[in-house]
């Protein structure tokens, strides 16, 4: 039977990738909530959650066995599949992302070459730009689904805003292939890994745009428009309740954490551990070190946006529109001539 | 059967399935989240000759940017079910006959057409659809049409931005 003529170990390895990945950014994620009630709590000066264990340590353990626990409601106006599809979907659509990130060097185990990479494409940029504006659907879908006008008036909101801003994070990315030459992730890791300076030192006004563009597309303060409590009761996840509610929640940690990935590994080097030569240390190890220096890479630009979301306030809704389009994407064009101007120079 | 005809059938089934939904949701919410399917059945179609960049930029801008507005038109007019114009049975009729007779002309041309009798499908094959190739190719073959092409958008755009003005 030549349907099951491909090479199974593959197959079972990049399913046993993928499983490790989604679970591994699943309890990242967990413990990012609880980052972040930390994190608000001290910069509001006050203690945060610590009553849950040692230094509230199992209090997101107990918020995610709340969401479970509560009582699930569907609205009877709104339409069923769709209103059950949402949640799903904002899921789907973050996690996805990170079939294209590499987490380290080659692993050799049992005798293979196993990339910690579970699919190296050679549109690896273009694939997570189509990821990230398949995300907006999840909101759409949730916010039309629940048959309110303010779920709706939000769904409209968090869609305006994903494309506007998605032109500028697409600029911002032209400008970076216009110095890798490389739309394959894995290429432009290498190549920052191989010894040469980070792209972001190339490319410091793109890293800039997209960063701002990367907290748009996750909907974080000061761009969290879709969840203006104070004009939309609560946004488009309003009519949700449970662990579907919980999954939207979840989602933006998970774009959160997948756009720091990104942007660790597009701008600043990956898994490549600065002042240190990876060849001393046997393969595997190398491999785990790129692991590990990619997780802090993460974690520190997580950080970074939820410093940035307790710091500054919120936007309003034409000054997010007029920063899009009469800021960043100019910008973004400058710099995509800019990097244009100085490649040809250097010929 | 090989793995590629079996997801070739399998995308194809989906595509014309969706298709088929797009036309019979009475809902234009549910045409459009079908119409979405129908797009990422041709990009998996796209995906299986080899041709990546096709299929990521089908998806980027049809099922991404062009549906995603098409939601939006439709939600902000908020149609609803019992508002919809009832169709007479004759108009109904003569629709069916157009499309119908449309249909058999496609069947017709694509039958007849040279290029591609006694020709099988080159799948998972072929550079062309890659993005290297397809660079130097636009950016060599085809300069000029694809400055002109470029120009025409541009145009566009400042048109679209001087009817938004008024």
């Amino acid at each position: 039977m030549t349907l099951l003529s491909f090479d199974w170990a593959l197959v079972i390895e990049k399913l046993i990738l993928i499983v490790i990945i989604v679970l591994t950014t699943l309890l990242i994620t967990l413990y990012t909530t609880f980052g972040e009630r930390k994190v608000a709590a001290i910069l509001q000066d006050r203690p945060g959650p610590n009553r849950a264990g040692p230094f509230g340590l199992l209090q997101p353990l107990a918020d995610g066995l709340k969401l479970i626990m509560k009582e699930e409601i569907i609205p009877t106006s709104a339409s069923k599949w769709l209103f059950i599809l949402g949640p799903g979907l904002a899921m789907t659509a973050s996690l996805m992302t990170s079939a294209v990130i590499p987490w380290g060097t080659d692993v050799h185990l049992f005798g293979r070459t196993i990339a910690l990479q579970v699919a190296d494409i050679n549109i690896g940029i273009l694939y997570i730009f189509a990821v990230v504006s398949m995300g907006v659907y999840g909101i759409m879908i949730g916010g039309w689904a629940s048959n309110n006008k303010f779920s709706l008036m939000s769904a409209l909101r968090a869609a305006s805003q994903a494309i506007s801003y998605e032109i500028a994070m697409g600029l911002a990315l032209i400008a970076l292939l216009m110095t890798t030459g490389s739309l394959s992730l894995k290429t432009i890791v290498a190549d920052q890994a191989a010894g040469n300076w980070w792209n972001v030192v190339y490319q410091p006004l793109g890293f800039i745009i997209f960063f701002i563009c990367a907290m748009a597309e996750c909907n974080r303060t000061p761009f969290d428009l879709p969840e203006a409590e104070n004009e939309l009761n609560f946004g488009y996840h309003q009519e949700y309740s449970s662990m579907k509610l919980g999954f939207y929640l979840f989602a933006e940690y998970v774009n959160m954490i997948m756009s720091s990935a990104i942007m660790a590994s597009m701008y600043f080097g990956g898994y490549d551990l600065p002042f240190f030569d990876e060849t001393t240390v046997a393969p595997n190890i190398a491999a785990m070190i790129g692991v590990g220096t990619l997780l802090i890479k993460i974690v520190l630009f997580v950080f970074l946006f939820m410093w940035i979301r307790w710091t500054i306030p919120r936007f309003r809704y034409d000054q997010l529109m007029n920063l899009g389009w009469k800021t960043m994407i100019p910008l973004a064009l400058f710099n995509m001539l800019l990097t244009g101007a100085l490649i040809l120079a250097k010929l | 059967m090989s793995i590629i005809q079996v997801l070739f059938f399998a995308l194809s089934a989906f595509a014309i399935g969706s298709a088929i939904m797009v036309l019979v949701s009475k809902n234009p919410i549910h045409s459009v989240l079908w119409l979405i399917l129908v797009f990422f059945a041709i990009s998996g179609h796209y995906i299986l000759l080899n041709a990546q960049f096709l299929a990521i930029v089908n998806i980027i801008v049809y099922a991404g940017a062009i549906m995603v507005l098409f939601l939006f038109v439709i939600m902000l007019i908020n149609i609803k079910k019992d508002s919809e114009p009832q169709k007479q049975f004759l108009v109904k009729l003569l629709g069916v006959v157009a499309g119908g007779s449309f249909l058999t002309l496609l069947v017709a041309l694509v039958k007849q057409t040279a290029q591609i009798q006694g020709r099988t499908l080159l799948m998972k094959d072929g550079v062309i659809g890659l993005i290297h190739p397809l660079g130097k190719a636009l950016f060599n073959d085809y300069v000029v049409p694809f400055e002109i092409s470029s120009v025409l958008f541009l145009s566009a755009m400042v048109g679209a931005v001087i009817i938004g003005k008024k």
